[in-house]
């Protein structure tokens, strides 16, 4: 997608068909790449002078307040704009019945999501947006804005729906896998475990929400948004639009979170654009925070069929991983439950199945792991009790099961380096003081356990760009339209431009998440930094083969640091080398290197949590998580994504429950005081390692993705810990007090 | 938000005054009712602002006992020492509501007026009685986690959210008022709440314009325990599923006297004379405690996804009797 | 309406409905204080008034006019940051960033709080309380961060208070040669 905007530059290009052994990560003597160096957007954020999209400051903004519908099914007969036009500083009611997306885009589609709004497909679907000279008065406007519906039957309750449940297309994971005979190897096992465990759908619920300000020059589109993957977000709009790619800006510079819900477009942009269009102004819409519960994105619900088959031995012979999930009709996008499945253990007779049941609820999407979060709970507690059925320690467990290559594709692993976690992460968490027989251990009214999880995330790789510019003063830009969602991509882009080019940290400016800078994947699916990074590695090592004939040495014999360059005996300014200035492009590709070797990332949790013996509360008391993902290229801001993910799982497993009224299909508690993050008090200080690693198939910098491997597995660990803490399994997530109460102690 | 008129009131009588006309509100710390305007579940076409008003005063009684003023922030209120020595119960029970930064605003006032957090109550695309006479109630056959056992009517199942107000009922505190015709009035916090039954949208005693100017609490009872203990779905910032507030004396073995309420069970912070009846003069024995839960949750009545409330009640009274009874 | 921001003064011309936040963000250029939920359930708004933290999404600009307000632009500016900013960013005490000013304003507060000898739901003693760790989580429990900062924001409010400075991330480096 990228060819039409590279044209042919300086531009060094990699496409990932062989293995790359050798990084200047490795050989660079700058001495920042991996360290635990300060975010260099910090002093920013501390200060409140980032600007996140709603803050752009713009002469003659109006100000929308998007409207969403009060049926869960249904048509619009009427909306009446004149019963508010003339209410106090209104302008406008504007609606476009074809064009408003009925639902938010997901991530990397670079066509227009299912759009129209006369038919209103869940509760909350975006349908109008009043334009007002203040927030107030639109507000205001918004709640007395008349809409008349013709109400129709919806389908809201999962129970009553899940056996409509079809095979959707195939996306990142096949939707229906199998291999051998897993009903005869149930049949024939000396062990088996056969469960449902069930997960609610959830909320990225990152703390900004989103907004959109619109600008229109003429028949071009400036958008600022709150979008982790701009490049592709951009033609979205555009498609959605009816305009060209070219005549479609995005500009997202700080994103305040996103874990999925902000990977493709949604509601809000098109509004604000269409109503910028109409009025001549730049608009401004801001979605409410129960609208980005409303009318974003939701983690499905899941409905997880377990089934396992071990020997005597506890060797496994079979794994079932079959799931439900849900989505809105027509939309194919289903919660990839069993990805990480496919990749986890050994075991010939295999049956990894999704179905898609079709519920007039919001759009289900990608959040943080989509696939695995959720998937691991199902496949990871049911190897807790496999465990215990055998008599096995559950590390035991997962180790004899540790295959040596891909148990279904029969190639190998690129790094795997499960079973060294866990082993590692025993040692540190203590493990072997761990009482295998449940509700043993007892504090005061706390009745006390540990568990244990393996983490396993696929790796990704996206194709990507990134410029550098080197003046002759010395300093360098790096741009690309790579985002930084929180995750530390100006941070660790800077590092490696800085490692390879010898150009200290503080001589580089980052420019991040604007379109017109080289295009990128963005930030998703935990590719953000090994795409972007090898980008801008690539354009690095393309500015050192200028500076190396500048100097006129071998590239080998050149080393760059503090600003200089040095080889041949000479030790000569960067800047000087670069006349009045070049500018190189690095482009990263993935390639077959991803067939040729199954690449993932690995590691485990450990969580230890007290359940309270009188109320069933449960809290963490403490979690350790052991990680590889490859090379890590700065130790503090890859350990703060172990901790967000970390606990995310607590939420998952504790707390988090996105829940619709089954009579009409509205979000209930679409809030942030009924739907539970968790607090700081609900998170204990969480202990992060790392396994030190280099992924060789990967990428030229060895790096794979850590934003998403901490929550992989960290809710299971949680579960089996409560299990082993009171004895109570409880399979219906999260584990909220009153489904403990009926297992506890009697008083 | 709608729009209203607004006046800063100089004195309570006159703010009494200002706010007795129709659509008329009060506003002290702001932090529930604008949660409510933006939300337009409340729509007051007047704020008469009473927080520079000097009632934020807290101030000894011959009795031995506390006159709170109405707009003393919860956060003042419950780090005041004299309060944490005489009333801990109090003082556990604000530290155990909302954040660090509501505290701050809420007041003593507000927060017995505070009103429910019920889903429906929330969200004006649903119906519900307590916002919309008459429109029915969502919350019955709908989702009601969070939501009443003890005390609702086939019209409303709302709880009365507060925590301050459950410790204020075990105190027997009595809420003074100045009403806008001049009279003063003290109400018993028992007088001052309502149950729902058909009109759940009347939720208290107060006239229109009666402004709370304090809460008078009586002489502490002494040599007493005192225990404020929630159960909720996260460790902080939530809203009791169940709380137990509790003030008990001792004779040796034997429970001198009793004082226990309760918070996320009914629509008004509960109290019921049977419970303590049930352990008074009595010794203490897991009998005496099972009996007292028997008393609490006679009537209580779960629709459905609350229905773990009762066991979680009564599993949380026992506790709490422990511990207050020093049996543990 | 007139309002002192960061010891200056400014005039502006609002609805009656406005909100201390919204004055801030939309009227006076001040966007430094966050809307996450305009509900009170997050914090990011949090501002102090008169030294207090407050929920500044809950509470109208026309009930502040004689009240001194600060906001994260008040505390402390770019090279020249409050002591709680450079210890948010040496502990990585965020992510994305947009909890941050107001985890910072909540931070100040809590910390006079607890100078001043308030307790917390999680003191034993309601009259001499520590700041430990589980102190400072419980004090600090009405900033939500989707990110998951927590660990570390402890870790630098800890700091600040004098507490001891643990160091996880160094452990975290030394792992992998860093």
């Amino acid at each position: 997608m990228f060819e039409k905007i590279f044209g042919a530059g300086d531009t060094n290009s990699l496409t990932m068909n062989k293995p790359h052994p050798d990084s200047l990560l490795d050989t660079g003597v700058q001495g920042v790449i991996s360290r635990p160096i300060d975010r260099v957007d910090g002093p920013l954020k501390v200060s409140g002078t980032a600007t996140y999209a709603a803050e752009y400051q713009l002469d003659g903004l109006a100000h929308g307040v998007l409207v969403g519908s009060t049926v869960g099914k249904g048509r619009i007969v009427s909306v009446d704009a004149d019963a508010v036009l003339g209410m106090p500083g209104v302008i406008d009611v504007v609606t476009d019945f074809d064009t408003f997306l009925r639902n938010a885009q997901q991530g990397g589609e670079t066509t227009a999501p299912t759009q129209g709004v006369r038919d209103v497909d869940y509760f909350g679907e975006i349908v109008a947006i009043v334009l007002a000279e203040s927030f107030e008065e639109a507000r205001a406007a918004a709640y007395a804005l008349p809409i008349e519906y013709e109400k129709k039957e919806g389908q809201y309750a999962f129970q009553a729906h899940r056996t409509e449940g079809e095979t959707p297309p195939d996306s990142v994971t096949p939707a229906k896998f199998t291999q051998g005979d897993i009903d005869q190897a149930m049949r024939d096992a000396a062990v088996t475990v056969d469960v449902t465990y069930v997960t609610p759908s959830q909320n990225s619920a990152a703390m900004e929400p989103h907004a959109s300000i619109a600008v229109w020059n003429d028949d071009a589109l400036t958008l600022y948004g709150a979008y982790q993957m701009p490049t592709s977000d951009a033609q979205q709009l555009a498609k959605s639009l009816g305009v060209s790619d070219k005549k479609v800006r995005i500009i997202a510079r700080y994103i305040g979170g996103g874990f999925g819900s902000k990977l493709g477009i949604a509601p809000e942009s098109v509004a604000a654009a269409v109503a910028a269009k109409k009025l001549g102004r730049p608009v401004k819409a801001v979605m409410a925070r129960g609208q980005v519960f409303d009318a974003t994105v939701r983690r499905s619900n899941t409905e997880q069929h377990m089934r396992l088959a071990t020997d005597r031995n506890g060797r496994l012979t079979a794994i079932g991983h079959d799931s439900l999930t849900s989505n809105l009709p027509g939309e194919d996008y289903f919660e990839p439950v069993g990805i990480g499945t496919h990749l986890a253990y050994a075991g010939e007779n295999r049956s990894i199945t999704h179905q898609l049941v079709p519920l007039n609820l919001t759009l289900s999407g990608s959040m943080r792991a989509p696939g695995e979060a959720v998937g691991m709970i199902g496949l990871e507690c049911a190897m807790d009790e496999l465990a215990e059925k055998l008599g096995m320690d559950p590390i035991e467990l997962r180790r004899i099961n540790d295959p040596a290559v891909d148990p279904e594709k029969d190639v190998p692993f690129s790094s795997r380096a499960l079973t060294q976690s866990l082993d590692k992460g025993a040692e540190l968490f203590g493990w072997n003081k761990r009482n295998a027989m449940p509700g043993q251990r007892r504090e005061g009214e706390w009745l006390i356990g540990m568990g244990v999880a393996s983490a396993v995330r696929g790796n990704q790789l996206q194709q990507s760009a990134a410029g550098i510019e080197i003046r002759p003063d010395g300093t360098a830009t790096v741009a690309s339209a790579m985002t930084d969602i929180g995750t530390g991509s100006y941070t660790i882009l800077a590092q490696i431009a800085s490692e390879i080019l010898g150009i200290p940290l503080d001589k580089i400016t980052m420019k991040l998440g604007d379109t017109i800078d080289p295009p990128a994947a963005g930030s998703g699916g935990s590719w953000g930094a090994a795409s972007a990074g090898s980008a801008v590695y690539l354009a690095a090592e393309q500015a050192r083969k200028k500076l190396a004939a500048a100097m006129g040495v071998e590239e080998a014999e050149l080393t760059l640091k503090d600003g200089y360059a040095i080889g041949d005996n000479r030790q000569v300014p960067i800047g000087e080398l670069v006349g009045s200035g070049i500018e190189v492009t690095g482009e990263i590709k993935p390639g077959s290197q991803e067939k040729q070797t199954t690449q993932a990332s690995f590691g485990c949790h450990f969580a230890e949590v007290g359940v309270n013996a009188v109320t069933g509360e449960v809290r963490v008391r403490r979690m350790l998580g052991v990680f590889a993902a490859g090379r890590v290229l700065n130790a503090k801001t890859a350990r703060s994504q172990c901790l967000g993910g970390m606990t995310f799982g607590i939420g998952a497993a504790l707390t988090e429950d996105l829940i619709h009224d089954q009579r009409t299909g509205k979000l209930v508690n679409r809030d942030l005081a009924e739907y539970h993050l968790p607090v700081n008090a609900d998170v204990p200080q969480l202990e992060v390692h790392f396994i030190d690693e280099r992924d060789i198939h990967a990428n030229p910098i060895h790096a794979k993705g850590i934003g998403e491997l901490g929550i992989s597995g960290a809710a299971p660990a949680v579960v089996n810990a409560i299990y082993n803490a009171c004895g109570v399994r409880v399979r219906d997530m999260p584990i909220t007090c009153d489904k403990l109460l009926a297992g506890l102690p009697p008083m | 938000m709608k729009l209203f008129t607004y006046e800063r009131a100089d004195s309570a009588q006159a703010a009494a005054t200002d706010a007795a006309a129709a659509g008329a509100k009060f506003i002290a710390g702001g932090t529930n009712l604008l949660d409510l305007m933006k939300l337009q579940v409340e729509t007051p076409t007047k704020l008469v602002d009473i927080s520079r008003l000097p009632l934020d005063k807290i101030e000894e009684r011959d009795d031995g006992g506390l006159t709170i003023g109405a707009l003393v922030p919860n956060s003042d209120l419950a780090a005041d020492a004299r309060v944490i020595e005489r009333y801990e119960v109090l003082s556990r029970a604000l530290l155990a509501g909302a954040s660090g930064q509501l505290r701050n605003k809420a007041s003593t006032g507000g927060n017995l007026l505070q009103r429910t957090r019920c889903y429906y109550f929330y969200d004006t695309a649903t119906a519900c009685n307590k916002r919309e006479p008459g429109s029915g109630c969502s919350a019955i056959g709908g989702f009601n986690r969070i939501l009443a056992v003890l005390g609702t009517s086939e019209h409303c199942i709302a709880t009365h959210p507060s925590d301050m107000a459950v410790a204020m009922r075990a105190l027997d505190a009595t809420i003074v008022t100045q009403k806008a015709d001049g009279d003063r009035r003290r109400i018993a916090i028992g007088d001052f709440y309502r149950l729902p039954g058909d009109t759940p949208h009347i939720e208290n005693v107060l006239e229109a314009g009666e402004l709370i100017t304090g809460v008078e609490l009586p002489a502490p009872v002494e040599a007493a325990r005192h225990l404020y203990r929630k159960v909720r779905d996260r460790a902080s910032y939530a809203f009791a599923l169940v709380s137990v507030a509790g003030v008990v004396a001792m004779d040796g073995d034997t429970v001198k006297s009793a004082s226990l309420a309760f918070g996320g069970l009914g629509p008004m912070p509960w109290r019921n004379p049977a419970v303590e009846a049930a352990i008074v003069g009595k010794p203490v024995t897991t009998a005496s405690f099972e009996a007292a839960a028997d008393a609490l949750l006679a009537d209580a009545r779960g629709y459905g996804s609350n229905d773990f409330k009762i066991p979680l009640a009564r599993r949380t009274l026992i506790a709490s009797l422990r511990e207050l009874t020093g049996t543990n | 309406m007139h309002f002192t921001i960061n010891g200056q003064r400014h005039e502006a011309d609002v609805d009656l409905r406005t909100s201390l936040l919204d004055l801030c963000r939309e009227h006076l250029g001040l966007t430094g204080s966050k809307k996450g939920c305009d509900h009170g359930q997050c914090g990011a708004c949090t501002m102090l008034v008169n030294g207090r933290r407050i929920n500044a999404c809950l509470s109208l600009a026309v009930m502040h006019q004689d009240d001194e307000i600060v906001t994260i632009e008040g505390l402390g500016q770019v090279g020249n940051l409050h002591p709680l900013q450079d210890a948010f960013v040496r502990h990585d005490g965020y992510q994305c960033g947009y909890c941050t000013p107001g985890q910072i304003c909540s931070a100040v507060g809590m910390l006079d709080e607890q100078k001043k000898g308030w307790p917390s739901y999680v003191s034993e003693s309601l009259t001499d309380s520590e700041l430990t760790d589980a102190e400072i989580s419980e004090r600090m429990s009405g900033n939500i961060c989707r990110c998951a900062a927590y660990p570390n924001i402890v870790d630098a409010i800890r700091e600040v208070a004098g507490k001891g400075d643990r160091q996880p991330v160094l452990e975290a480096a030394k792992e992998i040669g860093a």
